[in-house]
């Protein structure tokens, strides 16, 4: 028996416009550790490179492998490079790789499993196939097969990310369309001859949102997790690159001398993947259908 | 003689987000080892929670705040689990509503009913689970205890509960409306079996149902609640002869009598909708839709007084009431529109068939075998006269849905002829005009699912007027809300924030959006409570006659069906069995099915007698269907060889009645009594 | 059930050619010109010709695929650009230290998720839960090279427990191995501990709420039959899909543990193969890696199926 009984006389809400979803994501404190977290290094990735005081490259010989102090707050590495400020341009640096990647990963996935899974039949069949054999192979094996043989070409690794992901949002968006399609609202659409796109983007899309963006921000936390371990075994990115894993790698041979140089990058990737499980998870307690 | 339960003050208090939020509010009961109570409400009222509290399972966030609850003498509040234990072990069992998910899916069905008998052997632990499976007239019980859940119909497996729930010989028996989730010819073999256990036991029973018809059979002694609080209580015979409370008596008058027809009577509704329990009125709950309201009913809450040996009511005007002096029952139910025929088909189906292949394995592929396919709808024809409304019962795998859906173009593999006002009807949507499309709609089963929960009751609304009519326009909406008796300022609201009732009727609003010439409805107050049913049902009763439309009227209520068509079809196994206008559908002569489907209706009177017809065995599997009469196989009335080789042929009676049967209709005529004798409201 | 077998296993063989052909387009179709790699880039055209004739280089695609597949399939694997061994003893000897790698990690894993989860599950909002919840969400998120590195600087050089260096020779027997295993398990099973305790959590959170378990409870059963053989029975049927699907990973995903720890597992050989360009050796294990997934999934999906009565018997 439904429920008879609701909130009357409440003015409409705005559920989930995203000042709502912030508010609440910062009501919890797991959640809203997670966001200050994002939010802070999305700063740093923003003004980063503006506020850092030295330059990502910059060498100074008489300052190597300098214990954190007020002039290097990192420290130096092996090369007199300052710490802090290289951590600082590789927040841009994975920020934006990760973020563009899964965007774009995400809308590829979404439009190709919609559409799928919407008009079914054959075609659909055979394209989960060829997506559930990808996601046969682990994402860095994938990741790896794709570099290692494509070589270092420019903007490989967004490539990479986005090929790696796309099978992944392409099956959660076709999964909701199918519990959608046979919704009373869905068919009231197609009575009234709706198109196949108004029905697609109008009626079936908004449904999806929420379940999208939980799994945008998964794949976001992947995709930083998996741009810092490629950076970390060599592959994808050459030195002098900033990237955190690149850093950790490099800083290994000199971990006795210069521990900072090794914990502070790898504090960053840790502390970022963190923040953004976390946030993730708020994120599916917190989307709600309006007015909910 | 100390009562089985006791329940005394009992207030149980929801935590949530703002404030407590009251469920239950000082309700007391007693029943008496032997006796039946019935528990009836509408949602929000409370009886869920109540019966929750009695068996002290509680969810979290609900707090007992005061009262005590008794079973047997013994105090049950207060007690720790460890305690509690044995009281639910031995005292206290329930049945619950949906006794699939109620099943363990991973334990066979025999280990279930036997392992609170911890103490028995295997061997013995085996017997008993056959013991307990005679004991609820199941047949062949040792295949049934070596079964898991799901390979049982749904008529055993609540049967199975029913035995789960008596091995312990309880005090008390809760009953959780056991029987909504059934077919009505499986609920009436399975109320027989209850009655008859209970007869046999003599266990005190709560009996919790939303069913007024199923509580007049069953219940000795009433409690009626509404929004958390207890409104009357009595005895059966009182409550439903001579009702003291406006509430009670709405509620009555909100189920269609069998018989009645909307060209005779309107249903008495009750005005506007149950309160919701964070925004209750703070005098008596029931004052804002009270039709005999008066000052004081809205500055304090009335007390419970006593109106006989063991009668209460909770309000002022009780007396008044009693003695005839006031009626919460005016004004009377309103005279029946004024409805023009017309003699103009609006819809004729002819020979539709609507069949779903099933998917081949491999194997079957390869051996070319031919593809299997469920015959969901089979050779019917059906016409519809404009301005009337032809109801179509059936029970499950009758193929009502599947029809409904053909003709609206949501299947594609739906063959037969069928006429809109005239002209052919192309099978798919994609085939159809703007023209035709704008003149046939659908509402459909779920309401919860009928918006879009991320547009305004607005924006769903205009859709249809501008892709239908061309009409763009925010004054044409509030029209439309008004037709369906929504304030406009729903027109900016989400249906997160409707009731399921609300969210019906905007669903009917956007059906008739665009001046459709038939409406086809599924089950749409199925899900509903009673009393908001009727006000849906006398909203469709009045677009029907302001606008003219035909209405096809899906439904598995018979009552319902009788009242709102002019003509009604009974549907087995995807043909029709019986088509009747809708005053003569009562009596004889009836199909054998439809004699069986009218002798299960829980009926309202309790005083009403009712003739039994059982139907053996269960609905066949729509994958092998039966030969000849598809109805052969479960027929009181089977007569031989001729009913499971050759097709019946449809015979017509003096009375317009359609019958597809062997059996002559004089025949049918003469060995059929009435199957029940009821009186007319007065 | 036998049905259901043959289907699956239909299945498995479908994605298995998909994946392969997969396979064989990244790595034949993609680099270009096979037979420069292998001769270098001062090789002449009539030298690169005939090469290109012997390897069966300018047949159409398909047949190339099927000549490969078909060789693949009978144990011919080619020979190794860099090596210029067979590919398939260096794989075989690689895969068997990285199944015993497997082998630690699960049991260290799996134990200790389904525990944590199961606790939380029965638990939940309590402070338990929320410790365990939040817990497995960090640790799930950290990188393996940084707990790998973590470890080491803790247990290897503070503590001097276990080695720094897990890099084993060839034919060392599973136990002598074993204190070698030890973080580099540690490693690989933090991050999937913190993946199975939340799958358990959430299967129990989701069983509990059910209706049967309120019919058990209210038969008077202990809490003990109740948990037992209701909740967990049920609970515990999607973790065990959860497990066997994290076995692909296993086999060939721990390329960073490998390459913290000096480990000669498949990883470390895959990226040596990438270093390389060698292709014969990288299309070996990601093909080992893919069937290490299928043949997983398809023993999770049989023994699933066996435990849920609703297909066993169809």
């Amino acid at each position: 028996m439904t429920k008879e009984s609701t909130t009357a006389g409440v003015t409409p809400a705005r559920g989930w416009r995203p000042f709502t979803v912030l508010t609440r994501l910062f009501g919890r404190p797991a959640s809203a550790a997670g966001t200050s977290i994002v939010l802070i290094f999305l700063l740093m990735a923003l003004i980063g490179p503006l506020i850092a005081p030295y330059g990502v490259n910059e060498q100074i010989p008489s300052e190597t492998r300098q214990a954190p102090s007020p002039d290097h707050w990192f420290g130096t590495d092996h090369l007199g490079r300052d710490v802090f400020s290289r951590v600082l341009f590789g927040a841009r640096d994975i920020l934006l790789l990760a973020g563009l990647g899964t965007f774009l990963a995400v809308l590829a996935g979404t439009a190709i499993g919609l559409l799928s899974g919407y008009r079914g039949g054959t075609f659909d069949e055979a394209l989960m196939r060829v997506f559930d054999s990808l996601l046969a192979i682990p994402a860095l094996l994938l990741a790896l097969l794709l570099l290692g043989v494509v070589g270092p070409a420019r903007n490989a690794l967004l490539i990479v990310i986005v090929f790696v992901y796309t099978p992944i949002v392409a099956r959660v968006a076709r999964s909701v369309v199918l519990s959608v399609k046979s919704k009373g609202f869905v068919q009231a659409a197609r009575m009234r001859g709706e198109s196949e796109t108004w029905i697609i983007f109008r009626e079936i899309l908004p449904s999806a949102f929420p379940t999208l963006t939980v799994e945008g921000a998964l794949r976001f936390s992947y995709a930083i997790f998996l741009i810092a371990a490629l950076g970390f075994l060599g592959i994808g990115v050459q030195p002098p690159n900033p990237n955190w894993g690149l850093m950790v790698a490099e800083a290994r041979e000199h971990v006795f001398q210069t521990p900072w140089a090794l914990w502070m990058p790898a504090l960053a990737i840790s502390v970022l993947v963190i923040g953004v499980n976390l946030m993730a998870d708020g994120l599916r307690r917190v989307l709600r259908v309006p007015g909910a | 003689m100390i009562p089985a339960l006791s329940v005394e003050d009992l207030t149980v208090k929801y935590r949530n987000g703002p404030g407590p939020v009251t469920a239950v509010r000082e309700v007391s009961l007693e029943i008496q080892p032997g006796e039946v109570h019935g528990l009836v409400g509408e949602s929000g009222s409370g009886k869920t929670t109540l019966a929750l509290a009695v068996m002290r399972h509680l969810p979290e966030q609900a707090v007992i705040t005061s009262g005590s609850i008794r079973v047997d003498g013994q105090e049950l509040i207060g007690l720790s689990p460890e305690r509690l234990r044995p009281i639910w072990g031995s005292q206290i069992a329930m049945v619950p509503q949906d006794p699939l998910s109620a099943l363990n899916p991973t334990l066979r069905i025999g280990k279930q009913l036997s392992e609170r008998f911890e103490a028995l052997s295997r061997s013995d632990a085996r017997d008993k689970a056959i013991e307990l499976l005679e004991m609820v007239q199941i047949a062949d019980p040792a295949r049934v205890a070596r079964s898991y859940p799901h390979q049982i119909s749904g008529g055993m497996q609540q049967r199975v509960m029913i035995a789960m729930a008596l091995s312990a010989e309880p005090k008390l028996l809760i009953l959780d409306e056991p029987t909504t989730g059934l077919d009505s010819t499986t609920e009436a073999v399975v109320l027989d079996l209850i009655r008859e256990l209970m007869r046999a036991r003599q266990t005190a029973t709560l009996y919790v149902s939303h069913s007024l018809g199923v509580i007049a059979q069953f219940a000795d002694r009433l409690t009626v609640l509404y929004a958390s609080e207890l409104v009357e209580h009595g005895s059966k015979m009182d409550l439903f002869e001579n009702p003291l409370h406006p509430y009670t008596c709405g509620l009555l008058d909100s189920v269609p009598r069998l018989g009645e027809n909307k060209r005779e009577i309107q249903l008495r509704s009750i005005e506007g909708r149950i309160p919701s329990l964070e925004d209750l009125p703070s005098a008596c709950v029931f004052a804002p839709r009270c039709p005999v309201v008066i000052d004081i009913c809205q500055e304090t809450r009335p007390a419970l007084e006593g109106a006989g040996a063991t009668r209460q009511v909770r309000c002022y005007r009780w007396e008044e009431t009693r003695a005839g002096e006031i009626d919460p029952r005016q004004p009377p139910a309103p005279p029946p529109l004024e409805r023009p025929t017309i003699a103009e088909t609006a819809l004729q189906i002819e020979n539709l068939e609507v069949r779903y292949d099933q998917p081949r394995s491999l194997a079957e592929w390869l051996r070319r075998s031919p593809r299997q396919s469920v015959r969901a709808v089979d050779n019917v024809r059906l016409t519809i006269r404009k301005g009337e409304t032809l109801g179509l019962v059936g029970e499950s795998g009758s193929g009502k849905t599947s029809l409904a859906q053909a003709v609206v173009g949501l299947v594609d593999s739906a063959r037969g002829r069928v006429e809109l006002f005239g002209a052919e009807l192309p099978t798919q949507i994609k085939h159809r005009d703007r023209e035709t499309l704008s003149r046939l709609q659908m509402v459909m089963q779920n309401p919860d699912e009928a918006l879009n929960p991320y547009l305004t009751v607005g924006q769903s609304l205009s859709r249809p007027l501008a892709l239908l009519r061309g009409i763009h326009s925010e004054e044409e909406v509030r029209r439309l809300l008004e037709g369906v008796r929504l304030p406009p300022e729903y027109a900016d609201r989400y249906p997160a924030q409707l009731s399921a009732g609300e969210k019906q009727r905007v669903a009917i609003a956007r059906a008739f959006a665009a001046m459709p010439g038939l409406v086809l409805l599924d089950e749409p107050v199925s899900s509903l409570d009673v009393s908001v049913q009727a006000s849906i049902l006398n909203l469709l009763n009045r677009l029907q006659t302001e606008h003219g439309t035909s209405l096809l009227f899906i439904s598995h209520d018979i009552s319902v069906v009788g009242y709102l068509s002019e003509t009604v079809g009974v549907l087995y196994l995807g043909q029709l069995m019986e088509l009747a206008p809708s005053e003569n559908l009562f009596d004889p002569p009836y199909h054998p099915y439809t004699e069986a489907l009218l002798s299960a209706i829980p009926l309202l009177d309790p005083k009403a007698t009712q003739e039994r017809v059982r139907l053996r065995g269960g609905i066949p599997s729509s994958l092998e269907p039966p030969s000849g009469c598809p109805f052969h196989t479960r027929c009181p009335r089977f007569i031989g060889d001729i009913c499971i080789e050759q097709t019946p042929p449809w015979q017509e009676d003096k009375t317009g009645k359609r019958i597809f049967c062997h059996i002559p209709v004089s025949d049918l005529r003469r060995e059929q009594g009435q199957v029940f004798a009821m009186r007319k409201r007065e | 059930m036998p049905r259901y077998v043959l289907r699956r296993l239909g299945f498995l063989l479908l994605t298995l050619l998909l994946t392969s052909s997969i396979i064989f387009a990244i790595t034949q179709v993609l680099p270009g010109d096979v037979a420069r790699v292998i001769l270098g880039r001062e090789a002449g055209e009539a030298a690169l010709n005939s090469l290109r004739e012997e390897l069966g280089l300018n047949d159409p695609l398909p047949v190339q695929y099927l000549r490969w597949l078909g060789n693949f399939v009978q144990g011919d694997w080619g020979e190794s650009f860099s090596t210029r061994t067979e590919v398939r003893p260096l794989v075989q000897q690689r895969l068997g230290n990285s199944l015993m790698l497997a082998a630690v990690t699960l049991g260290i894993a799996v134990p200790v998720g389904i525990a944590l989860g199961v606790i939380a599950g029965l638990n939940e909002n309590k402070w338990v839960d929320s410790v365990v919840n939040v817990s497995a969400l960090s640790v799930v998120g950290l990188p393996e090279f940084v707990t790998g590195i973590l470890l080491i600087e803790i247990f290897a050089f503070r503590l001097g427990i276990f080695p720094a260096n897990s890099s084993i020779r060839p034919g060392t027997s599973f136990v002598e191995a074993l204190p070698m295993l030890i973080l580099p398990a540690l490693t690989a099973s933090l991050v999937l501990l913190g993946y199975i305790s939340r799958m358990t959590r959430v299967g129990v959170i989701g069983e509990i709420s059910k209706p049967y378990v309120r019919t058990a409870r209210l038969k008077g059963l202990s809490r003990w039959s109740v948990t037992y053989r209701h909740v967990l029975r049920n609970a515990l049927m999607p973790t065990i899909t959860v497990i066997a699907i994290s076995f692909g990973w296993l086999i060939s995903g721990l390329i960073v543990v490998e390459n913290v720890y000096n480990y000669p597992g498949l990883g470390r050989l895959m990226l040596f193969a990438i270093d390389r360009r060698d292709l014969p050796l990288l299309q070996a294990v990601a093909m080992l890696a893919v069937l290490a997934f299928a043949f997983a999934n398809l023993a999770a999906d049989l023994f699933y199926a066996y435990l849920n009565p609703k297909i066993r018997l169809q």
